[in-house]
């Protein structure tokens, strides 16, 4: 665990002084001190062109009061700093008249444990990896214009202090192997990218060879890729294959459900709690409990432990994710979604792993019922206006079905959608749930924090997709 | 108080001889402090104070052409030797390549030009918030109003930049920025739309009552919208959209991107990528420009390109090491393009709605459907119908579609130039995309 007092003029004490004075007459605050360690390792156009360590260090001191949240963030752990910081905040809530809530759930439970990963392997057995990388794709296939593979690893530690002097710490591990390949045939140029990762080593993804498979899964989409046609346009039936294409769910949805946007009634979900939002047989949960996914955290960044929040059950809207802020001015608890990218940042209410889980049907009965429309396996980015509730994502692997058949595959479409309904065009759920390979970050208000996401193949009935043909 | 150019070279020079003593060819380190000040509201009332006050350095070693890089955010003396330390033991076990080198040393920037770039005043909070209590009042001007968003931040920085040729140099720069963001609701719908000031000085800066009514307007304009059929259609981008195709178009003539074979204009030197008409530029040393630059990331010096010129690609975005790579001098472009821009079209605004009987003109695009490997193009979009040049009425949850390299030979632009980004394009008319909707 850091110790954030070793180096500095502040001492444990002073620092628990200043936060009790700065949040004397807040509803809530706290100080959060961040070490984190990370590194980056890239091997691109045959050479490794990267090689980066990183190491940063630093405090947010926050202070709310009513629904205004006060911030000041610095590098400097000093007691200068730290006094400037608690003077800019209470300069800003200088009327504040509010009455500190003390209380903070406890769990003994950890979804990972405190290793630091970029320690656990050489630099010489990644670069190793690396290159077997290369030379396996390069070697594999003629076609293979370009290999780009990657390491990312970080350790995080946190501590968080509460007025009254109350600390809670965490060591977050997360890794990330990926690997982006591009073929040229007859002109034409194609992509295929994939990766794993989590909050475990990186032997723990890659043991008994397993870059080999994430390879060929590279390789494997960008060759699909080439031989691709335009793209359909217009409104059909989409069905969706299981694991990653629920970013789905995260854009339409999941950011629909956060607390801060229903606080604020910007959501289109705000007032639809209690009602029917999904088809029947559509159950949906955002948990932060599941063991070593990227996703997963034991206690959020403001101390909260994490939880398993249904959000959407059999249909009908049950809970929002919550931070204390939003929890507090909607009369409810924290679920324990309370995050932010680093202390450069405030706490935000924030997604975790958000799930659809299995029904009855499988993928093979939703392609049979299908005459036209497309069966898409793997995404891009997405985006959602939360306002408005309109959503998209980009296919990067997608098919024509043709009478109940999968037929060629499609380039890389748009597909767009509307957040509040499309989850009662939702026909089919299947009964093969995935989790994603754990690759996601999720962005708001220009903070990334890693999310996962997991489905089985769904079928929707009605979904545009922005291709060019017509 | 941002630290002055004396720490900050201080410290370079403390990394740099720290760097040579231990055994390091070459050495390049970069160190930047940003204190950034802002308010938000909500509702006219205060929602949010943050002060955030950044330290970052980043210092790069080389052994010959053995390369490795580290940075943090804590310039003790102390941890700053630990990395160094760190970082040369892992250069020296990184593979080589050959292209790896410092700039040359005659590329370097030797004046620094007064670009005006930055602006010492200072708003306090109680000043930003009545900036933003009379941008929200503004922006209430109908009951369909029911929510406002508004933000002022004053950002300010300084940075050095150093290397072991003896290049040392930096300096200042500041923005301010004030941003309004509206919802509205009718029987039929909720919709949002944005606007923002972002200028180099405050004084520049948009008026509070400007911000709030343009606002205020724009999400109007967008309530009850509708879904359209799919069709070929000629599509007309909003300014504050077609500067996202010029963004596009520099990452896709990136040097990088052209040296790894991952652009659809690679080979495309002097070769016609565009209609006739265009011309694009991009000029470091727009005075007060949000892109300016006095020098590039690696302390190059950069003059004023002509990229495109009559639909012609004159240059690509060269940096060091993908120059080398291409056998092509870096042309002061690491870090990519900086104030870039479509020169004006010929016709007016006007003009250009009235080109087709039938446009859908865009003001939002969502998504991240461009691949600059092989240029398709594909986002979610909102905007309006426009007929004999008039607008009909808001269209929604559509997708439109096509090539870069189509789009690019099928471009028209109005004359109606502005600058106020860091890219910058007149209205513009892209004829044979795919619009899909029902």
């Amino acid at each position: 665990m850091s110790n954030f007092f070793k180096k500095s003029d502040l001492t444990r004490k002073d620092a628990e002084n200043i936060i009790s004075d700065t949040l004397n007459k807040c509803d809530d605050g706290e100080l959060y001190l961040e070490e984190s360690k990370s590194e980056s390792i890239l091997l691109d156009d045959n050479k490794i062109k990267k090689s980066n360590y990183s190491s940063d260090l630093g405090f947010g001191l926050r202070a709310v009061s009513g629904e205004i949240v006060a911030y000041s963030h610095s590098n400097d752990i000093s007691k200068s700093s730290l006094k400037l910081s608690s003077e800019n905040l209470k300069s800003t809530l200088k009327s504040s008249k509010g009455t500190y809530n003390y209380e903070i759930p406890k769990s003994n439970k950890k979804f990972y444990d405190d290793i630091n990963p970029i320690e656990q392997k050489s630099l010489d057995s990644k670069l190793e990896v690396l290159n077997k990388v290369n030379d396996y794709l390069r070697t594999k296939d003629s076609a293979v214009k370009q290999v780009t593979a990657s390491f990312s690893g970080e350790q995080k530690s946190i501590e968080i202090i509460r007025s009254g002097g109350e600390s809670l710490t965490d060591i977050r591990p997360l890794i990330r192997f990926n690997v982006s390949v591009m073929l040229e045939k007859n002109g034409r140029k194609e992509t295929g990218v994939y990766g794993i990762g989590g909050r475990q080593s990186y032997d723990d993804y890659l043991k008994n060879d397993n870059w080999k498979n994430v390879c060929e899964e590279a390789l494997r989409i960008a060759s699909v890729n080439l031989d691709s046609k335009p793209a359909p346009a217009g409104e059909m039936k989409v069905v969706l294959g299981p694991g990653w294409p629920a970013i789905l769910i995260h854009e339409a949805i999941g950011h629909g459900l956060e607390g801060d946007f229903n606080r604020k009634k910007t959501s289109a979900f705000h007032d639809l709690m209690g009602q029917k939002v999904a088809s029947e047989g559509v159950t949906i949960v955002d948990d932060g409990t599941i063991d070593k996914r990227r996703g997963s955290l034991t206690i959020d960044d403001e101390g909260t432990p994490t939880e398993r929040t249904v959000l959407i059950e059999n249909g009908i809207l049950k809970n929002f994710m919550q931070d204390r802020l939003n929890a507090r001015l909607m009369s409810t608890r924290s679920t324990g979604s309370g995050r932010r990218e680093n202390y450069r940042h405030i706490v935000l209410p924030r997604m975790r792993n958000t799930m659809m889980l299995s029904g009855k049907q499988t993928q093979d009965e939703m392609i049979k019922s299908v005459d036209k429309g497309i069966f898409a396996v793997s995404f891009g980015g997405g985006q959602v206006d939360i306002t408005s509730g309109k959503f998209v994502f980009n296919c990067t692997e997608a098919y024509e079905i043709n009478n109940g058949k999968i037929g060629s595959p499609i380039k890389g479409a748009t597909l767009i959608g509307d957040g509040p309904s499309i989850l009662k065009e939702v026909s089919m759920v299947g009964n093969d749930m995935m989790m994603d390979p754990g690759i996601g970050t999720c962005g708001k208000a220009g903070q990334g924090v890693p999310v996962g996401v997991a489905q089985p193949s769904i079928l929707i009935d009605k979904m545009t997709v922005g291709g060019t043909k017509i | 108080m941002i630290k002055d150019q004396e720490y900050l070279k201080s410290k370079a020079s403390y990394c740099l001889n720290l760097a040579k003593k231990l055994g390091a060819t070459d050495a390049s380190v970069t160190i930047g402090n940003s204190i950034s000040e802002s308010v938000s509201f909500r509702n006219k009332e205060l929602d949010e104070s943050n002060r955030s006050d950044s330290l970052a350095i980043s210092i790069e070693t080389f052994k010959d052409k053995k390369k490795s890089s580290i940075s943090s955010s804590n310039l003790q003396d102390e941890n700053l030797k630990t990395l160094i330390e760190k970082c040369f033991e892992t250069t020296k076990i990184t593979p080589e390549d050959e292209f790896n080198s410092l700039p040359d040393k005659d590329l370097l920037e030797r004046q620094i030009k007064n670009l005006d770039l930055y602006d010492d005043s200072h708003l306090e909070n109680d000043k930003k918030i009545d900036y933003l209590k009379e941008l929200e009042e503004t922006a209430s001007i109908s009951k369909k109003i029911i929510n406002t968003e508004s933000g002022f931040t004053e950002y300010k920085s300084n940075f050095i930049l150093a290397n072991s040729d003896g290049f040392c140099n930096g300096y200042k720069s500041s923005s301010f920025y004030a941003s309004c963001v509206a919802v509205a609701k009718d029987e039929n719908s909720m919709e949002r739309d944005y606007e923002y000031t972002n200028k180099r000085h405050l004084n520049d800066i948009a008026s509070p009552s400007n911000l709030g009514k343009i606002t205020a307007q724009q999400t109007l304009k967008k309530l009850s919208p509708k879904k359209i059929g799919s069709e070929k259609i000629s599509i007309i981008f909003d300014r504050r959209i077609a500067n996202g195709l010029l963004h596009s178009f520099a990452s896709a003539i990136s040097s990088s991107a052209i040296a790894r074979g991952m652009s659809f204009l690679k080979d495309k030197i002097d070769q016609k990528i565009f209609s006739d008409t265009i011309n694009i530029f991009d000029k470091p040393d727009l005075v007060k420009g949000i892109g300016s630059k006095c020098f590039d990331s690696e302390g190059v010096k950069s003059e004023t390109l002509k990229l495109v010129e009559s639909g012609f690609l004159k240059h690509y975005l060269v940096d060091t090491y993908s120059g080398k790579k291409l056998n092509m001098k870096s042309n002061g472009r690491s870090g990519g393009s900086t104030n870039i821009y479509f020169e004006n079209g010929k016709i007016s605004f006007e003009e250009l709605l009235k080109v087709n009987s039938k446009n859908l003109y865009i003001t939002e695009t969502i998504g991240h459907g461009t691949n600059l490997v092989t240029g398709d193009y594909s986002v979610g979009a909102t905007g309006f119908l426009i007929e004999n040049g008039e607008f009909k009425y808001p269209v929604n949850e559509i997708t439109i579609a096509g090539n870069f390299k189509d789009m690019f030979q099928n471009m028209t632009l109005a004359n109606d130039l502005e600058f106020k980004y860091s890219a910058n394009s007149p209205t513009m008319m892209i004829e044979g995309m795919v619009v899909a909707g029902k």
